[in-house]
């Protein structure tokens, strides 16, 4: 039986910008959306139709103006539009992983530990954490040589594929993809598809934004269309 | 982040100079193992914020409250100077921006460690000299100059000194004044880094002061930014900046940089 990950109702965007002559931005209203444990959702839509504003607002790394954003937490649900912080970073560190498109990158940090790091903050000892990471590190490919080095000079497409590395370490029942595979070749794009369809067959859910449509196509149950709740500009 | 009550409860804190608001009406629960910080330029408030918070200046108006180890929520002005210095040295620990306020320059750097051990009643000297030996390590200052004067480390090994001095103790709550802040960008970078390190394993509380918004990103979980004395907008550290609500924040962040 389907069970709903993810219940937004009704939820709107506006952009106030103060310092630029306090114009606004309407990105999108009256938005509603519903995703269930083991099902992929593709965010789907041109350019500036506010997919990766939909994807922050689901972390509540955006604010919306109005609607309720319902993320299951612990056999219940937390609304992220209204939940207190630490509330959020509860939700963020056991059920909602989140993979920017770019790796932000700590300085000095080793590329095992920033992979590792999602389960230290769950209180997972150092060495069982970092064994963790070698493990997805080798399954997408990071080179060991490279493992203790700080990712700062790495490729585009490697930053991407430690982000993503440590975006799937954790398990997170939940799981925002923003262009998982944008900066991939084909080879490991495959292989990030793969982990996607490993995560759904554990009965994860996964929104995500693809751009490359082979694996969409490959990986989406539905697509979810942005254009319908454009803002009136 | 699992406790039912807040560590640090602050309920309407103003401190005027004269006048002149320093800070105005700010309210804030600090839960135990966050990380607190608090942005804003030159004269917005955050010293005297911090000041209050730290029971160095009362407030004019408002109340603050800490859940005190084996004695629950005291009321911060409400209590003796003794009881303030106690409280201060066992529970606490205080970072200055320049680590000469906050390192005594003139006694060696196992001392200015050890010394802190035997304000909160360490007397065996071999246990002292063990444990400040391990933290030096901890802070990554080689051990071998322990017994030498902080006059003759660089500047980021004086603050990593500081930090030593500060978590021997075991505190619960630290606040920060810029920690980073006179250091050049590479030891800039290594200090946050283990800094971070350090509140994580250690489950400690910090109020962190700065107008660096990469050092919070970094480090805070929760932001308020203040300008003239008040708390504009508060919030996630990663919400704050990355979707600035008030005029000032929104100025704030898109005034900064891009290296």
């Amino acid at each position: 039986m389907m069970t709903q990950a993810i219940d937004v109702r009704g939820i709107a965007k506006n952009f106030r910008l103060h310092t630029q002559g306090d114009v606004e931005i309407g990105v999108f209203q009256e938005l509603s959306l519903s995703v269930d444990f083991g099902s992929c959702v593709a965010l789907h839509g041109p350019s500036g139709c506010g997919k990766s504003t939909l994807l922050r607002a689901l972390y509540a790394n955006y604010r919306v103006d109005r609607g309720t954003i319902g993320v299951r937490h612990d056999g219940g649900w937390v609304d992220m539009a209204r939940a207190a912080p630490r509330e959020i970073l509860a939700v963020r560190q056991r059920s909602l992983g989140y993979v920017s498109q770019f790796l932000r990158v700590i300085p000095r940090v080793a590329t095992l530990d920033i992979v590792a790091e999602p389960l230290r903050q769950r209180g997972v000892a150092d060495d069982a954490a970092r064994e963790q990471a070698a493990i997805l590190l080798r399954r997408v490919n990071i080179p060991e040589r490279l493992w203790e080095l700080a990712p700062s000079t790495f490729s585009g497409g490697e930053q991407q594929r430690v982000n993503i590395a440590r975006g799937f370490i954790a398990d997170f029942p939940i799981l925002l993809l923003d262009e998982p595979t944008a900066a991939l070749d084909a080879e490991n794009g495959a292989i990030v598809a793969e982990m996607i369809l490993e995560a759904k067959a554990q009965d994860r859910a996964i929104v995500g934004i693809f751009h490359d449509a082979a694996i969409r196509a490959k990986v989406c149950d539905h697509l979810f269309e942005l254009a319908p709740f454009k803002a009136a500009a | 982040m699992t406790s039912d009550r807040p560590l640090l409860n602050v309920q309407n804190v103003s401190h005027y100079y004269g006048d002149r608001a320093g800070c105005l009406d700010v309210s804030v629960d600090l839960w135990p193992g966050e990380i607190i910080g608090i942005v804003g330029e030159s004269g917005s408030g955050k010293t005297t914020l911090l000041n209050c918070l730290s029971a160095r200046l009362q407030p004019t108006a408002g109340r603050i409250f800490y859940d005190q180890r084996h004695r629950g929520l005291v009321d911060l002005y409400a209590l003796s100077e003794a009881e303030r210095r106690f409280l201060i040295r066992t529970d606490w620990g205080m970072v200055h921006q320049n680590p000469r306020d906050g390192l005594r320059l003139g006694v060696t750097a196992g001392a200015n460690i050890g010394e802190r051990l035997m304000a909160v009643g360490e007397r065996h000297y071999g246990q002292i000299r063990d444990k400040a030996l391990d933290w030096l390590g901890r802070v990554e200052i080689d051990t071998a100059r322990i017994d030498d004067l902080p006059q003759t480390f660089s500047g980021g090994m004086q603050q990593r000194l500081q930090i030593a001095r500060n978590l021997v103790t075991g505190p619960r709550l630290v606040f920060m004044d810029e920690p980073t802040g006179g250091l050049d960008v590479s030891v800039q970078a290594r200090l946050l880094d283990l800094l971070r390190g350090l509140v994580t394993r250690l489950h400690l509380s910090v109020v962190l002061v700065t107008h660096d918004l990469a050092v919070v990103r970094l480090l805070a979980h929760r932001l308020m930014v203040m300008q003239r004395g008040r708390v504009v907008e508060s919030g996630l550290t990663d919400q704050v900046l990355d979707d600035p609500q008030h005029r000032y924040t929104q100025l704030l962040v898109s005034s900064v940089l891009q290296a």
